[in-house]
């Protein structure tokens, strides 16, 4: 959703038909290297740790009382009512607490809209085109934001970075391990395919439209959409028929960054994330991906979600969604906040996002909103559930569900050790492991990573 | 006889949002040119609008019995009664009977406190935020008004707000201007959520005047902090001067001034110490630089926001500056590096006059999770429940009918199913006035027309 209502100085730029790509131009013949940006992440150092009589939900079964669990070589080796653990495992008497596997967010702007919220620091919107495919959110992400520590102190164990919705296509988002890093690429989840932001509805239209430039309407959104898809099609095809008949180098189809990134979708490599409010549109945008042939993955934001869940069940698409957000513009106006359980009780993939540095910080505070406004509805939601909306419906949607996003054995040990019920406004994240080694301490100022920008920045007393 | 008729024209101001940095809540953009913003309703059900029923109530008595009352006035009483008659409190206590006829809410096992008042909302000037122009009144781009601006004037009691905000157990809001042209922001009042129009649901105006320091401040001054600083001491300056010689103003015998004269005319009030100046700031060194510019003209200052608050709390204890502060505030920006969940638990252990406010308008309701938060990072229980009912009431000035459960009081109150700050809890019921509130909204119409997809 995030959008910045700046004024545009480039109008030149705004008004070049979106049909001429700003991708560079490659020869034919040039060669690149497929994967100059691929993850450096290495898991930090952990030990073998068994955390002991707490109450465990798994995302992947029901609530288990005084429940154990073993971290061991960065996974969870075991988990149940009674665990076995090595002699030298470290162990974590977890009396009175809970766990729960690492909150998952898939709507952040960390990095890309940093803090301080500066000018400088507006890294989310490359507003200069409509379709803006070749732009990749890794590329903006700044690793010292200190809004990565805040969340982490929330339980957020993996996010993935967006760019925001001023565009119709707004670029590539990347999926990172909340782990303090130089660099983008160290903190990027290994194996997690990239994401397509897409944006339905009022910013792009305003954002062009105020320029008096395509689009300036939800139709002009949409024939944007196809138009793009269209070429999409055909540059894959010159590509299928290029490799068909022999793949010479010397006449490989010139590189298109812009196509190259929708061909993905279309090849089933990039899942679409597609900011989308009004129930309508959504089914619009069902439509044009059904007329393109690709997936929608998940629609994000969805506050009208709730009045095609029986669509999004029917098109196994998921609903990344706040709890309670409404009003700010007339697309969010019918936002309920019965819409996340709505959406789960029809069997559908529903998510609890953040798009907001504040919000990602009390994930479960906001599931736990939108789980009491589904039980005063009448609906009977199990904490056992509603902790999927926060770990393992937000990892299926960002294709790493294989990986993490519930406590079974087998999978990375992201973990979060709660003070309490994590559905409590009282409730504070502890402990938080990703792959294993303990991230954050609550108690342990040493393990709790500050950001370079942070540092000598606070009085001594400032200890947040 | 021909009836003359005024008619009032409301044409869009077509005016441009400042860009919202990073961390803020949805940002509204530029307004564009809205379409008609019809108000859906299903024909079926009655408008989620004001309850019918007559302030003060002239029913029989109410008595909310077997609950444990929290009057924040004094200690919890386990298992307490609470007497609501004509529209007031008419009794509290452990070993109170419900008078004859009176009709008897059971409460066991529930918790009753004083209805929850929000300190620094938009609520009812501002219907959808962004791309719906015509419905946002909370801002002005009149470059010859500041001061002056009054949000009583845009008040709408039919607000969709109203009564999503109402049900989640606010039944007070002090609305505050969003923004000028200047330092200045107008004149903030508090009304209550009952879904009156004006001047039924005023219950004060004005409660203060507003005005922006720090970065705000700046960018709309000249783009330093420096220049808001000037520009709101010569206003004072001026109203100052205005007050003593308004004869000789009105006969054209002072020097001009730099406020016209609805904006001087508004500040008197504040130069006679009288209306409090209600400064929005959040770095410490601006802080303190509003308690110099308080000294300076003997103002009666209020800080709001004061994310960086803590950094002076005795200062501000020392002083009895009250402080309005927004729990959940803890990312870095340069106007409050040192901003921290622990600001307010820091600030009230320091013995500071403290407020908890949402500054939020479509989910001010979510006062009682900033709350809770504030409780979870240290903040005492009773002092964080006083934050949102009584000392609000105190600090605009409305104690003598606001804020607590005692007999003479507005019967404001709200039944929760459990603890009113933890996420889970439910709000039963919710009176204000003595009426009992419809728990009917928009969203719930909502629902209910979704609750099964045909």
């Amino acid at each position: 959703m995030r959008f910045i209502g700046a004024v545009t100085t480039s109008v030149l730029i705004a008004i070049v038909p979106i049909a001429l790509p700003h991708a560079q131009q490659q020869t034919g013949a040039a060669p690149f290297v497929a994967n100059a940006y691929e993850s450096t992440y290495k898991p930090f150092p952990s030990r073998t740790t068994v955390i002991r009589n707490a109450t465990i939900l798994t995302a992947a079964g029901p609530i288990i009382e005084r429940g154990s669990i073993l971290l061991q070589g960065g996974k969870v080796a075991a988990v149940g009512q009674s665990v076995q653990a090595p002699a030298d495992a470290l162990v974590i008497d977890a009396t009175g607490k809970w766990v729960t596997p690492g909150i998952i967010d898939t709507h952040s702007h960390m990095g890309v809209y940093a803090a301080p919220g500066i000018e400088s620091l507006q890294d989310g919107n490359e507003m200069t085109s409509p379709n803006t495919a070749e732009v990749s959110a890794e590329h903006s992400i700044w690793p010292q934001d200190p809004q990565f520590d805040l969340a982490l102190a929330g339980g957020i164990t993996a996010m993935q970075i967006l760019p925001g919705s001023a565009n119709l296509f707004g670029g590539r988002g990347v999926t990172l391990k909340n782990v303090p890093s130089r660099t983008a690429e160290g903190m990027k989840f290994p194996g997690a395919p990239y994401g397509l932001k897409m944006a339905c509805g009022e910013n792009p239209k305003r954002v062009y439209g105020s320029r008096n430039s395509s689009p300036q309407t939800r139709m002009g959104n949409v024939a944007g959409y196809r138009r793009a898809w269209q070429a999409a099609s055909e540059y894959r095809e010159s590509l299928r028929r290029w490799k068909a008949s022999g793949a010479d180098p010397e006449k490989r189809p010139a590189r298109n960054l812009q196509l190259e990134t929708l061909a993905g979708v279309l090849d089933g490599e990039i899942l679409v994330h597609n900011h989308c409010y009004r129930a309508d549109e959504m089914v619009t945008m069902i439509n044009i991906a059904r007329e393109f042939g690709y997936k929608i993955t998940s629609f994000h934001h969805a506050v009208e979600a709730y009045k095609i869940r029986d669509l999004l069940v029917a098109n196994n698409i998921c609903a990344s969604m706040w709890a309670d957000w409404w009003g700010f513009k007339l697309e969010a106006y019918d936002g309920i906040r019965e819409n996340i359980a709505l959406v789960d009780q029809a069997k559908g993939c529903a998510i609890v996002h953040s798009d907001d540095a504040n919000g990602i910080q009390r994930l479960n505070q906001e599931a736990a909103k939108a789980m009491r406004a589904g039980w005063e509805a009448g609906m009977k939601i199990e904490r056992a559930d509603a902790v999927k909306w926060l770990t393992l419906n937000p990892a299926k949607a960002l294709g790493i569900d294989k990986v993490t996003g519930s406590l079974e054995a087998g999978k990375n040990a992201d973990v979060v050790i709660w003070s309490s019920d994590p559905f409590s406004v009282y409730a504070r994240a502890e402990r938080v492991f990703v792959d294993g080694a303990l991230m954050y301490d609550r108690s342990d100022p040493n393990h709790q990573p500050k950001r370079d920008f942070i540092t000598g920045l606070l009085p001594p007393a400032g200890a947040r | 006889m021909k009836a003359a008729y005024v008619v009032i024209l409301a044409a869009g101001l077509g005016m441009t949002a400042p860009s919202t940095g990073s961390g803020q809540a949805p940002s509204a953009g530029s307004r564009q040119a809205p379409s008609t913003p019809a108000r859906p309703r299903p024909a079926t059900q009655a408008p989620a609008g004001p309850p019918t029923a007559p302030f003060p109530p002239t029913g029989p008595a109410i008595a909310i019995t077997n609950a444990r009352i929290m009057p924040v006035s004094g200690p919890a009483i386990e298992r307490g009664t609470v007497v609501i008659r004509g529209g007031k409190i008419a009794a509290v206590g452990a070993n109170v009977q419900p008078p004859a006829g009176a009709r008897v809410i059971d409460a066991a096992g529930k918790i009753v406190t004083p209805g929850l008042i929000e300190s620094a909302t938009q609520i009812g000037i501002v219907e959808i935020q962004g791309g719906a122009s015509g419905t946002d009144d909370q801002s002005s781009t009149d470059k010859d008004l500041s001061a002056a601006f009054d949000v009583v004037d845009s008040f709408n009691g039919e607000s969709t707000v109203i009564p999503v905000t109402r049900v989640d157990g606010i039944t007070r809001a002090v609305v505050v201007p969003a923004g000028t042209g200047h330092a200045l922001l107008g004149q903030a009042a508090l009304f209550d959520l009952t879904g009156a129009e004006v001047p039924a649901s005023v219950v004060k105006s004005p409660v203060a005047m507003v005005a922006n320091l720090g970065e705000a401040g700046a960018a709309s001054e000249g783009g330093s902090r420096a220049s808001a600083m000037l520009r709101l001491r010569e206003a004072l300056q001026d109203a100052v001067d205005f007050d003593r010689n308004r004869a000789a103003w009105n006969a054209a015998q002072r020097r001009p001034y730099a406020r016209g004269r609805l904006d001087l005319e508004a500040l008197v009030p504040v130069v006679r110490g009288q209306l409090p100046l209600a400064v929005n700031a959040n770095r410490a060194s601006d802080l303190l630089a509003a308690m110099r510019l308080a000294d300076e003209f003997h103002l009666k200052l209020i800080l709001m926001g004061a994310a960086e608050g803590w950094m002076i709390a005795e200062q501000l204890a020392a002083r009895k500056v009250p402080v309005v502060v927004k729990p959940l505030t803890d990312i870095p920006s340069f106007d409050a590096l040192a901003a921290t969940l622990e600001n307010p638990a820091r600030l009230s252990k320091a013995g500071v006059t403290l407020l908890l406010s949402s500054f939020d308008t479509h989910n001010a309701r979510n006062i009682r999770q900033e709350v809770g938060n504030a409780i979870a990072y240290g903040m005492d229980r009773d002092a964080a429940l006083r934050a949102v009912t009584l000392e609000p009431a105190r600090v605009w000035g409305v104690a003598d009918r606001l804020g607590s459960l005692e007999v003479g009081k507005d019967a404001d109150l709200v039944v929760w199913s459990a603890d009113p700050f933890e996420l889970t809890t439910n709000v039963e019921r919710v009176f204000i006035k003595g009426v009992e509130m419809s728990k009917d909204t928009r969203q719930k119409q909502l629902l209910e027309r979704y609750r099964v997809i045909r």
